[in-house]
């Protein structure tokens, strides 16, 4: 039992396969509708990605090249350890390079580096109901969306403006797919809700634990929740990347020393050593050099 | 010099080679053997594969000794490995009546055809612990009574059927029987994905749920009418042979809850089942789980509900431990994107109350 | 008043296996016209309001509604969706328990919003200028508009409760109990506050009550119940002052005028 002869190409037998495939196409005829699957046990434990994995594992081909991101760094453990595993089942190039990948596997980030057409992106999904924490009936909440009564999802807005005077939704931030089905993007920041709004890429959502499929297809309309008068605003750094310089990126907040030196990085590992070596150089990294 | 954290890859390795190292142990010791598992841990292995839901004595003897005798942990791997193999067909549904038994008891009669039988219990054995087990010390055979394996003990549901008493066993609408590790769950579930849930459901959450029913969270008066422990027959139809094969024999535990019921608008007064069947010996979790599948039918007996033992979702989502131990310990993973845009939101609150409370004090100072 | 009915219910029978809830109710509500149910408690009144507001299917008989485009509705055999609308815009439900009808966990604000932002009112400033309207009407200090209703008096509760019912206005309010549990005081200014909105908003409405005070105070019209069955309806003051049946000379006889 020491692995590789026992398992079919990408781990899951074709039945398997095709049945996820099944569901991956049901999800992106229906924009942002959580598609019911019967998700497998996977060799990782539930919650630990299983959902993009198996998302994976339908679609990936021999051709095909994996980036695979946790936190938007591309060597973070559970990162590295999905990477060895694709790696073993399916012998495909893997990459760090965004622009290099044709399917991207991530937690919690949507990677800097625009995704362009042709790209598929997996998100792993914990808890796919966005209104499961107002809500924890299933039976309930698949009312709710098949008859629309998004009006809880507001309340839960409203209340965030009555007491902090501004929407306290930090990630997970709920989205409206294509006028219709209201949609968790996955615990990304909602600094990367933007992203999702008309991405040339293919955007697939699996949740292996809470067994469901969803999808955001190529060009499709993606909007923030929020009020006329309290609109959607995404978290803004007041300092650039201390390695590469980048504005306008998600950055990490690292902690030097026990006297509170604290330095910003970027999240998306790729995308600093990209500009790095293009000669992009941030403050930290500038009185690094000089001290050398 | 900062260093962004890399080598995740090595780390990783590392830690694998140290816990192989741990899980060997002392290596003075013989390593302990998957056959020694299988008949000294008996019980620990029935409830690997019970859990796991695959019925292979050494698959299970190995999972618990890959795991270092954690019990979750030996499920977990034996679950991942039963989901790749394939399926080629669905066997006969398994006869316990022609249970070849080692144990069996009832509870609601003093005798009955068949006899009560104790087997290999520990019931009425003294909890002390037994210094002599500490050694090797020979241990004289047991004694097997001769049992007519020709005609086997009817069941205790059968011989109340007979009467009225008991409803029937349920039967399945149409011909299609649920398969919860094919097909997507749903809710309402029928009682056949129900009884399969139930059956790999974590022995503790389903043990405390049917203690909970005993307390009073949604009572439902039950006499444990038979528990039988024994093998018995596995046959799968073949298309082409107009017999069933036989496949060879599992032990199993059943156990068949009677409860009272006091009629409704659709059925009369008699006595309701609810039902447990696990691989292996396990009464407790047999018990556990007829427990749990009658509380769960309070709704279609038109009983009340509302005790966490009768919400069914509340239940069946929350009963496999698999899932359970994975999600709870995914907290173990890197948070920090999430915890950033947190950290950033309280300390901007932060900034506008002491704000607020700055410009409260400059106001009182002006007053006074 | 309009001369075509709001509701229109004929034979509504609810059976429980041997026992009968409700038989062979009648009922024409018309547009701005309170009509009060009494009876003892078991007499059917809650389970005929159950039926009414399309909580509870009947056994037999039927319901129509008529919508605001004039056209008129069978209840049960509209889908979910627009019944689930109904409910929530044109109707609205008081619970004798309050806790029943709001959502404890939320702030009086949002409790009161939550049908605005059901049906699609997306500003947060008239989301709560309503709320603060809303609130006033009802008698509740606007300065508790972020207080949850937990932290709130049994007769604030019940007063919140009906104004967020009544936010979205809709045409028939249905009401189980609406005073049960109040102290007396406390029960007259809810009365009073009642009156006054009904008749200011021009709503219709069916009232649940053993109490006879109530129905006098609040309704046109009444329905006496007994053993699941409507004994005896008419003009309220015709009915209390000068009832016929035996069984409501006797249910009149033994509480104190108003």
């Amino acid at each position: 039992m020491t692995g590789e002869p026992f398992y079919n190409f990408a781990y899951l037998d074709e039945q398997t396969k095709r049945m996820i495939r099944r569901a991956i196409l049901k999800a992106i005829a229906i924009p942002g509708y959580q598609v019911p699957f019967a998700s497998r046990e996977m060799p990782m434990p539930y919650g630990w990605g299983t959902g993009g994995v198996q998302v994976t594992a339908a679609i990936i081909g021999r051709d095909d090249v994996l980036k695979v991101i946790d936190q938007g760094a591309d060597d973070t453990t559970n990162a590295v350890s999905i990477r060895a595993f694709f790696q073993k089942v399916t012998n495909v190039a893997v990459t760090t390079d965004t622009g290099a990948a044709t399917i991207i596997q991530t937690r919690h980030r949507i990677p800097e580096h625009p995704l362009i057409d042709g790209q598929i992106i997996v998100y792993q999904v914990p808890i796919p109901e966005p209104l499961r924490f107002l809500e924890p009936r299933e039976t309930e909440t698949r009312t709710m969306h098949a008859l629309e009564e998004y009006g809880l999802m507001h309340v839960k807005l409203y209340e965030d403006i009555a007491r902090h005077g501004e929407i306290a939704t930090t990630y997970a931030y709920p989205v409206k797919v294509e006028g219709r089905y209201v949609m968790d993007p996955s615990p990304t920041p909602k600094f990367d809700n933007p992203k999702m709004h008309m991405s040339p890429a293919l955007q697939l959502f699996g949740a292996g634990r809470e067994r469901r499929i969803y999808a955001i297809p190529p060009y499709s309309d993606v909007v923030s929740l929020d009020f006329d008068d309290h609109p959607f605003t995404v978290q803004r750094f007041d300092k650039p990347c201390a390695l590469c310089g980048g504005d306008d990126v998600y950055l990490d907040e690292v902690i030097m020393d026990d006297r509170g030196t604290r330095m910003f990085v970027c999240s998306d590992t790729a995308h600093c050593d990209g500009r790095r070596s293009e000669g992009h150089v941030g403050k930290q990294a500038a009185v690094e050099e000089a001290r050398r | 010099m900062y260093v962004a954290v890399k080598g995740g890859e090595k780390a990783i390795a590392n830690a694998h080679r140290l816990l192989a190292d741990r899980r060997r142990g002392n290596r003075d010791l013989p390593a302990i053997g998957l056959d020694q598992i299988v008949e000294q841990l008996a019980l620990g292995v029935d409830r690997v594969m019970a859990e796991g839901s695959l019925y292979d004595r050494e698959l299970a003897a190995l999972a618990l000794r890959q795991a270092r005798g954690d019990m979750i942990e030996a499920i977990f791997l034996l679950r991942a490995y039963r989901t790749t193999l394939s399926r080629f067909g669905y066997s006969r549904p398994i006869e316990t009546g022609e249970m070849r038994i080692e144990r069996r008891i009832s509870a609601t009669f003093k005798d009955l055809p068949g006899g009560q039988l104790l087997g290999p219990t520990f019931d009425y054995t003294h909890r002390l612990l037994d210094p002599s087990l500490a050694g090797d010390e020979a241990i004289p055979e047991g004694e097997r009574i001769s049992v007519d394996d020709a005609s086997p003990p009817p069941r205790v549901s059968a011989l109340l059927a007979e009467e009225g008493l008991v409803e029937e066993d349920g039967s399945v609408e149409g011909d299609h029987i649920a398969d919860i590790t094919r097909e997507p769950q749903d809710y309402p579930m029928g009682r056949d994905g129900r009884l399969q849930s139930l059956a790999r459901g974590d022995e503790g959450f389903l043990l405390a749920l049917a203690y909970s029913t005993q307390r009073g969270f949604g009572r439902s008066h039950p006499f444990a009418g038979e528990i039988r422990i024994g093998e018995v027959e596995v046959e799968l139809d073949v298309p082409e042979l107009d017999f069933a094969v036989p496949l060879g024999r599992v032990r199993v535990t059943e156990c068949q809850m009677i409860n009272q019921f006091k009629g409704s608008a659709k059925a009369p007064p008699q006595f309701t089942r609810g039902y447990g069947l696990v691989f292996g010996q396990s009464e407790r979790k047999a018990m556990a789980m007829a427990l749990c599948d009658r509380s769960l039918r309070a709704g279609e007996l038109g009983e009340e509900t509302g005790a966490p033992a009768q919400d069914e979702e509340f239940v069946l989502s929350h009963c496999d431990n698999v899932q359970a131990t994975g999600f709870v310990e995914h907290l173990k993973l890197p948070h920090y994107v999430d915890f950033q845009a947190e950290l950033d939101l309280v300390r901007r609150m932060r900034a506008v109350h002491e704000a607020e409370n700055e410009t409260a004090e400059d106001q009182r100072e002006a007053a006074e | 008043m309009s001369d075509q009915p709001l509701m229109t219910a004929r034979g509504v029978t609810k059976i429980y296996g041997e026992r009968i809830g409700c038989e062979a109710v009648d009922l024409d509500i018309y547009p701005g016209e309170i009509v009060a149910i009494v009876g003892e408690s078991g007499s059917g009144k809650t389970t005929l309001l159950n039926c009414l507001s399309a909580r509870l299917a009947p056994s037999a008989g039927s319901i129509y509604y008529r919508m605001r485009d004039g056209r008129l509705q069978d209840l049960y055999a509209m889908g979910e969706a627009e019944r689930r609308f109904l409910m929530r815009t044109d109707w609205g439900f008081v619970h004798q328990n309050p806790a029943d009808g709001l959502r404890m966990g939320v702030s009086a604000g949002a409790n009161v919003g939550e049908r605005l932002m059901a049906v699609g009112e997306r500003h947060y400033g008239r989301i709560r200028d309503t709320a603060l309207d809303w609130l006033e009407r009802v008698e509740i200090s606007t300065d508790r508009i972020d207080d949850r209703p937990n932290a709130f008096s049994g007769g604030m509760r019940q007063r919140l409760q009906i104004a967020r019912n009544l936010v979205t206005g809709p045409r028939l309010v249905f009401m189980d109990e609406p005073t049960g549990g109040l102290d007396v005081s406390v029960q007259a200014r809810l009365l009073d506050l009642l009156r006054g909105l009904v008749g200011e908003l021009g709503l219709a409405a069916i009232v649940v009550t053993h109490d006879l005070a109530v129905a006098r105070l609040l309704s046109q019209r009444i329905m006496v119940m007994k053993d699941g069955r409507v004994i005896e309806h008419g003009l309220t003051d015709r009915v209390l002052d000068d009832p016929r049946e035996p069984y409501t000379q006797l249910l009149v006889s033994s509480i104190l005028q108003v």
